[in-house]
């Protein structure tokens, strides 16, 4: 008999039985038309037949096997995995927002444009710039958007070519790539002894055929880079302009206005601060926020606000020197939809208080676990904090990996860990403002747990998790004999 | 604005309560909590944020649904507008278990012990989409249609290590600004070519075109096939999954890569996005595509699982020499077209497509016996097609809406008085009719 886990886990096409049909449709309604020649059509689709009860449960079982927000508590860094609120997405699907279509002329979807108006006023107050657009659909395309503006940006006001992007050694991958996509030469800049960037190291690249620097603020260490107006200064005055990558805003809501601070262009990562699901990895949206110098640059299409016979009325436009359009239509509207609507539920006061106890919690953390784990910068962090599992390496061969896949017994999803490249052993924990203090004492305790279980029994935490639906994959494996589909038996093991 | 009373804001989102945060701030040996942002210059701390006040739930969703009322949606109002985003059925299983929060509330199976659900799914991704498009290998999902396509002509310029762009003046205007937006900056050239005439030079890395083009109708893609073989260069074909139901796979007809935008697969209109970009290729260029790959592996135990696979082609692994900047795999959307695939499977999605092509080709036939509207391409179309109007389609439009209806997408700056009409398995004859009939109002 095969066991539980393994019949429930049979694929699709494993459960295909010929005849079984999931969802009955129609008989056209319509007088027969004439087929094309039979030349042109496909005998058949190979797609599973099975029955609508067998989809649903294949479909939420498998469903039970994620850790998820609404399951788990989810420290995961720099990725602000906070409670998604149900509202958003009631919205989102609601006939009124969810049922339009996107060629709909402008005057069939005013509410839309409507709400989409609001939330670039609403991004561009919250983030101290002077213009947004929301075409961007993830944050890795709201960066290529930042550059390709900077891009053009310097073709048009300098005589030499302004190539260099400067990016810390603590970002993100997508930073690097998304610059080299806009045709720029990364130099990365190293990270100094207290976690700022160094200043020395930046001055010497600061040179005249500077485009400009991406900075993550707070950094992906955690930190608020205390040399933040030097830089933007040293940046200008080589004639460059100063990019933020907002995936860590959920420390700044209203705390401080990235614009005020002398940043030039940024994006959003509305899955992130505004509180939209990632969805095991996407939908998100990376609006782009930009001071004037750069709005005529923005991403197609805006949003605009006019007065026609004295009634307001929205319509979409390109702004004169658009970098084009990134999608073929206007973002991901539902995206913004559950942002909005988060926006609006929150407040002006909520939002100030999302960011307050999102850096306090991760600060309780830190005076938790400071003893019992390697604390690399040794200040107050912001919404995050980095630790570090040298201590427990040098000693007992534990190495992040492990304290991280152990957490998953204890029901915890793992911290960011080996990222950023530039801290040995790390764990980067971000508890967001959405759980409670019960919830960070357990998992205080837990991690103090995990600390005691590597002096008394390493062998264990090396060879965690030991009780989630699958152990450590064979990830080598995987990449070695890519099985990237399945295929008929007779198939197995020919190309 | 929420609680009318003396009380501070105490957002239901957020568990502490000033209680829990005195504790905690003892605990971290600071007296506030603003000393925690000390690093910020303190001239720039606290500013004035000119938002609205916070609101409940009750209110909001009032205000919320005046909102929406203010768009003319297609439940109540019919649609025969298409161009790139379509009206199809979408099972009612799908929204259930799309929201499950397991699937919903998840991140990207970095974490692949406590990911199996969402790994399988992708798994299960890869494995409908070959098979609907006769490819060899697919990944998780891109963006959308539009940015997909752009990642082709990226990729094929990777894989021939050329710098030349050819795109048909048949495909969808948008996606090809798109792929512009995405090559020209990284030094590639972009050229569209006519269909009456392409000539592809040496240079060329590839072809891009749509099937059905963006009027609707089938091309010869066996023909182009030879044409890009000759040269060397990729034949990269941007689908639509449902004529895929019907007509001979973009695969079996040679393409190299085929994108398609997987929004009929149930996905919301939801005013054109979030969308799924479906991404195919050949074998031998998986280490050149881009976005999340999972493959199946065993663990500790031998126990079957699935992994995110090929990863050093990534930009969290690679960095700046990435194959993409792409960091998602728009999961739940490509959830909710595994779902709609799964429960339609090998009869439904056939009829689905046969429905349309009965349905559009029925309005097609009613619309140009209709005095002074003419089908001006020849050719087989699927479930659109061009009607040239004897009036401003604007001004049909217009009409159209009094009566529920949502008419075609104005072409008119390519011709004048021309109308892209799309027509569906959720049109009924009678709406068929009733378009017509209006249509007929304008007849000379």
């Amino acid at each position: 008999m095969t066991s539980l886990i393994e019949h429930r886990r049979k694929l699709l096409m494993e459960r295909s039985s010929p005849g079984r049909v999931g969802a009955v449709l129609p008989h056209s309604d319509v007088p027969p038309q004439e087929l094309p020649h039979a030349s042109m059509l496909r005998s058949e689709v190979d797609l599973p037949e099975i029955s609508e009860p067998e989809v649903v449960r294949y479909f939420t079982t498998l469903s039970q096997l994620n850790f998820s927000i609404d399951t788990n508590f989810y420290p995961l860094g720099s990725c602000t995995m906070k409670y998604n609120p149900k509202i958003n997405d009631e919205m989102a699907f609601s006939a009124g927002f969810g049922a339009i279509h996107p060629n709909q002329p402008d005057d069939q979807i005013q509410g839309a444009l409507k709400l989409m108006f609001r939330l670039q006023n609403y991004l561009v107050e919250v983030s101290g710039m002077n213009a947004a657009s929301l075409a961007p659909l993830a944050g890795a395309q709201g960066e290529l958007s930042g550059v390709l503006m900077m891009r053009k940006y310097h073709q048009e006001h300098s005589s030499g070519k302004r190539l260099k992007m400067l990016i810390p050694d603590s970002a993100h991958g997508t930073n690097p790539a998304s610059a080299a996509m806009a045709g720029f030469d990364v130099v990365s800049i190293p990270t100094d002894r207290d976690g700022n960037t160094d200043l020395a190291a930046l001055k010497k690249e600061a040179t005249s055929d500077l485009a400009g620097m991406m900075i993550t603020l707070p950094s992906t260490l955690g930190l608020f880079d205390r040399n933040i107006a030097q830089i933007c200064n040293i940046i200008h005055n080589a004639g460059g302009l100063v990019y933020a990558d907002g995936a860590n805003m959920n420390a700044l809501l209203g705390q401080v206005k990235l614009g005020q601070l002398g940043f030039d262009v940024m994006h959003i990562n509305l899955h992130k601060t505004f509180s939209t699901p990632h969805g095991g990895g996407g939908p998100g949206a990376g609006p782009v926020c930009v001071k004037s110098i750069l709005r005529p640059y923005l991403p197609a299409p805006i949003v605009e606000q006019h007065a026609v016979g004295g009634k307001e009325h929205y319509q979409l436009i390109r702004p004169s020197k658009s970098i084009g359009k990134v999608a073929a239509f206007h973002g991901n509207f539902g995206v913004l939809v559950r942002a909005y609507t988060y926006i609006r539920t929150l407040g002006n006061a909520g939002l100030k208080q999302a960011s307050e106890n999102a850096v306090l919690n991760a600060n309780y953390i830190l005076a938790n676990l400071r003893d019992y784990y390697h604390l690399p910068f040794d200040r107050p962090c912001m919404h995050e904090v980095i630790l570090s599992a040298v201590k427990q390496k040098e000693e007992k061969g534990v190495k992040a990996l492990d304290v991280s896949k152990r957490l998953l017994d204890y029901g915890i999803h793992a911290p960011t860990m080996y990222f950023p490249l530039t801290v040995e052993e790390d764990l980067l924990i971000e508890p967001t403002e959405t759980e409670s203090k019960e919830t960070l004492d357990r998992f205080i305790e837990v991690m103090r747990t995990i600390a005691k279980e590597t002096s008394d029994d390493p062998d264990m935490v090396k060879h965690a998790p030991h009780t989630t639906p699958v152990r450590r994959l064979d990830e080598a494996r995987a990449a070695r004999q890519p099985d990237l589909r399945w295929r008929r038996p007779e198939h197995v093991g020919s190309r | 604005m929420a609680q009318h009373n003396s009380h501070p804001f105490q957002s239901h989102y957020i568990p502490n309560t000033p209680k829990d945060r005195q504790e905690m701030l003892r605990a971290v040996g600071v007296s506030s909590v603003q000393d925690l942002f000390a690093d910020i210059p303190k001239e720039h701390r606290n500013p004035p944020l000119d938002i609205p006040a916070p609101m409940s739930e009750l209110e909001l969703k009032a205000e919320m649904s005046a909102l929406g009322r203010l768009n003319k949606d297609i439940q109540s109002n019919v649609c025969f507008l298409g161009a790139g985003a379509y009206n199809h059925f979408t099972p009612s299983i799908v929204k259930p278990l799309i929201t499950r929060g397991e699937f919903l509330t998840s991140y990207t199976p970095y974490q692949a012990e406590v990911s199996q659900g969402t790994l399988q799914v992708a798994y299960e991704f890869q494995t409908m989409i070959c098979s609907l498009m006769g490819m060899e290998v697919a990944n998780d999902g891109m963006y959308e249609g539009a940015s997909s396509l752009a990642e082709a002509a990226l990729m094929a310029c990777r894989v021939t290590d050329r710098g030349d762009i050819y795109i048909l003046d048949t495909v969808n205007p948008s996606y090809r600004e798109v792929v512009e937006t995405y090559a020209l900056p990284q030094g590639l050239n972009v050229k569209t070519v006519s269909t009456s005439n392409i000539k592809l030079p040496d240079t060329a890395a590839c072809l891009l075109t749509q099937y059905p083009n963006f009027y609707g109708y089938m091309e010869d893609l066996a023909a182009y096939k030879r044409l890009t073989q000759e040269k060397g260069a990729l034949l990269v074909v941007s689908a639509d999954p449902v004529a895929a139901g019907m007509f001979k796979s973009p695969g079996d007809l040679g393409a190299d890569i085929v994108t398609a935008e997987g929004q009929s697969l149930g996905v919301p209109l939801s005013y054109g996005g979030p969308y799924v970009g479906i991404f195919a290729t050949r074998q031998q260029y998986i280490r050149q595509m881009p976005g999340r790959i999972v493959g199946k592996t065993v663990d500790a135990e031998g126990k079957t699982g699935y992994v995110l696979t090929l990863q050093t082609r990534e930009q969290h692994i690679r960095r700046e020499r990435a194959t993409s900047n792409i960091c998602t795999s728009q999961f739940l959307l490509a959830l909710a077209t595994t779902i709609t695939m799964a429960a339609l499977g090998k009869q439904g999605l056939r009829q689905v497509a046969e429905l349309c092509y009965q349905k559009s080709h029925y309005a097609a036939s009613k619309i140009s016996h209709i005095k002074g509207y003419s089908l001006p391409i020849k050719g087989v179309f699927f479930k659109e097609f061009v009607v040239q109007c004897p009036q401003p389609p604007a001004k049909i439009n217009q009409r159209l809406l009094e009566k529920g209806i949502i008419g075609g997408l104005d072409i008119s700056r390519q011709v004048p008085n021309r109308m892209l009409l799309c027509v569906t398995e959720m049109n009924s004859r009678q709406e068929i009719d009733a378009l017509a009939a209006t249509l007929s109002e304008f007849s000379k």
